[in-house]
């Protein structure tokens, strides 16, 4: 089995983003970039997955600027066999990624795309769902377990109410939630070995991908900041705040 | 302008989503609709008809929805949506779900967990963790949105006296199956509709801890939640959590207990009117965005706010 997962180059999510101050954009100059924390996981399941001998080849691709190289060698430090890198410097939004996503399955069939249920930046959780879509593929979002059988998968699902497990055919596409592992730490020996692997790159014109965003971001601002406010010394004062100052009690 | 809202329900009732995603919906202007697909869920349109403001109901009743299958509800909803220029959905794990997928099949960029409607094709949502509210204009024909409920207030679930239309349409993609489901029972409020929400932290140290929780809890009406380290620990299940990626919730009072107050929790809560904390660590950042902090032991503190209430 072949599994494709996707990867994204995002701000690192220990650092709090602010605001240009002219409102038109966010301030990421000299900000620690990292793998999106879901597209983690969704590396790890692959590996955990070919490791479990399910899995055979573990492609991983991602959609960006040139140094988005370094998050797929994260990839293939972690366990993925080779990279793609669909390499661009336009904004893409989550339908133009699924556009791209849909190009490289058509050239790669996996049995199966792994990617994150959302990534930290634009906070979408689109993309999976989108490339279901533009494919056909059905989809298992917000996976917690993920297993397989008789020729399909079966995907249990955080949903509000609590847990939904759904069965799908292959190919599938399942996008992470928190709780389905804990990635592992490359180590130092697999950090120097995937240097060494392939990392092909591509563009958005050869994929005959339109990429043009749909939706314009007018302006940024921060959001209403919360004063902090006073430090109770007891319980008892704490509730008679609580029943006569903001008498929400 | 027409919008189409998709109804978030259990084939027996309407959940409470649905009005503040309509509000949302008349914000935008225009006859609001409202979708209907289940198995079994004529009482739900029922219900819907009833709900102010809402011009006509559209019911799909069929197997192939029962279990609202992303597959088979995007292709429904892409399908009726066709004849609208809006299509809303509550931002719920199922809304999240079904939404993109219908908005890549008409070739539409959705916009996600919307917060304030500025015009018919310009919105605000939050970004990075809501540490940055965007406002973003569509350019798409027909706009496909997500509602973070907390941001719209509720409509009023009757008054009103809508048409019920039945829907023929059966998309089955016949590619996906529900196999089961494990849903949390509780007699206590839904988490994002509760009036006053107690929420537990790493500092609880087990699952047993969160009893003096549900005690405060009961007494004062409130839902209980949780911070993603005390789900990672496995304290508590995963629809407890509050958060970036878990459940919004705005309610009149937060009570944070035990939390360190991490932005991504941050994300799920700071709207809400009173924010108390409780933590032994005076430097914890949740004091930050606390109107009342408590420096003290929880499993003395706790306790003792049960026996003052």
């Amino acid at each position: 089995m072949k599994i494709l997962v996707a990867v994204k180059r995002v701000v690192d999510y220990n650092v709090k983003v602010r605001p240009k101050s002219d409102g038109t954009d966010v301030d990421i100059a000299n900000v620690k970039m990292s793998i999106n924390p879901f597209c983690e996981i969704a590396v790890e399941e692959a590996v955990r997955l070919k490791e479990k001998g399910v899995a055979t080849e573990i492609v991983a691709v991602s959609m960006g600027p040139k140094q988005a190289q370094e998050q797929i060698r994260t990839a293939l430090a972690l366990g993925a066999d080779r990279g793609i890198l669909v390499e661009t410097d336009a904004e893409l939004q989550p339908l133009a990624v699924s556009k791209c996503l849909k190009a490289l399955v058509e050239k790669e069939s996996p049995d199966l795309v792994i990617m994150g249920k959302q990534s930290i930046d634009g906070d979408n959780n689109q993309t999976g769902q989108m490339l279901g879509a533009l494919t056909g593929m059905p989809q298992g979002t917000f996976a917690s377990e993920v297993n397989f059988a008789d020729g399909k998968v079966s995907v249990t699902r955080e949903i509000d109410g609590g847990l939904q497990t759904v069965s799908l055919n292959l190919p599938a596409i399942v996008t992470t939630d928190l709780r389905l592992n804990e990635p592992r730490y490359a180590s130092l020996p697999n950090i120097m070995k995937a240097k060494k692997k392939p990392l092909d790159t591509t563009t958005l014109e050869e994929l005959g991908v339109d990429a043009a965003p749909r939706v314009q971001t007018l302006k940024v601002e921060p959001p209403a900041e919360r004063q902090a406010g006073i430090k109770v010394a007891d319980v008892a004062e704490l509730v008679d705040k609580l029943k006569n100052e903001a008498k929400v009690v | 302008m027409s919008v189409l809202v998709i109804a978030e329900h259990d084939n027996a009732s309407v959940k409470g989503a649905t009005l503040n995603t309509i509000s949302a919906a008349k914000a935008i202007g225009g006859d609001v609709n409202v979708l209907v697909a289940g198995a079994g869920c004529f009482a739900v349109a029922e219900a819907a008809a009833k709900i102010e403001g809402v011009a006509k109901v559209l019911v799909a009743d069929n197997a192939a929805y029962e279990h609202q299958l992303a597959e088979n509800m995007a292709s429904l909803i892409a399908d009726l949506g066709k004849g609208y220029t809006h299509i809303l959905a509550p931002a719920t794990t199922n809304g999240k779900n079904t939404l993109p997928r219908a908005a890549a099949l008409l070739d539409v960029q959705a916009i996600s967990d919307i917060i304030s409607v500025e015009s018919d094709d310009t919105f605000k949502r939050p970004i990075y963790a809501g540490n940055v509210i965007a406002t973003v204009q569509s350019a798409d024909a027909i706009k496909v949105i997500t509602v973070r409920g907390t941001a719209f207030d509720a409509v009023a679930a009757e008054g009103g006296s809508a048409a019920v239309e039945t829907v023929d349409t059966v998309a089955d993609a016949g590619v996906s199956n529900f196999v089961g489901e494990e849903l949390a029972k509780s007699d206590r409020p839904e988490l994002t509709a509760a009036k006053i929400v107690i929420s537990g932290g790493r500092g609880m140290q087990n699952g047993e801890n969160f009893e003096m929780l549900y005690k405060v809890a009961d007494k004062l009406g409130a839902a209980v939640g949780a911070s993603r380290a005390a789900v990672d620990a496995g304290f508590v299940p995963n629809d407890m959590q509050v958060g970036q990626t878990g459940k919004i919730v705005a309610p009149d009072l937060y009570i944070a207990v035990g939390i360190s107050g991490a932005i991504q929790h941050l994300a799920g809560m700071k709207d809400s009117k009173v924010i108390v904390a409780i933590n032994k660590d005076e430097e914890a950042p949740i004091f930050q965005v606390a109107d009342y902090g408590l420096v003290a032991d929880l499993f003395e503190a706790v306790p003792e706010v049960e026996r003052f209430l």
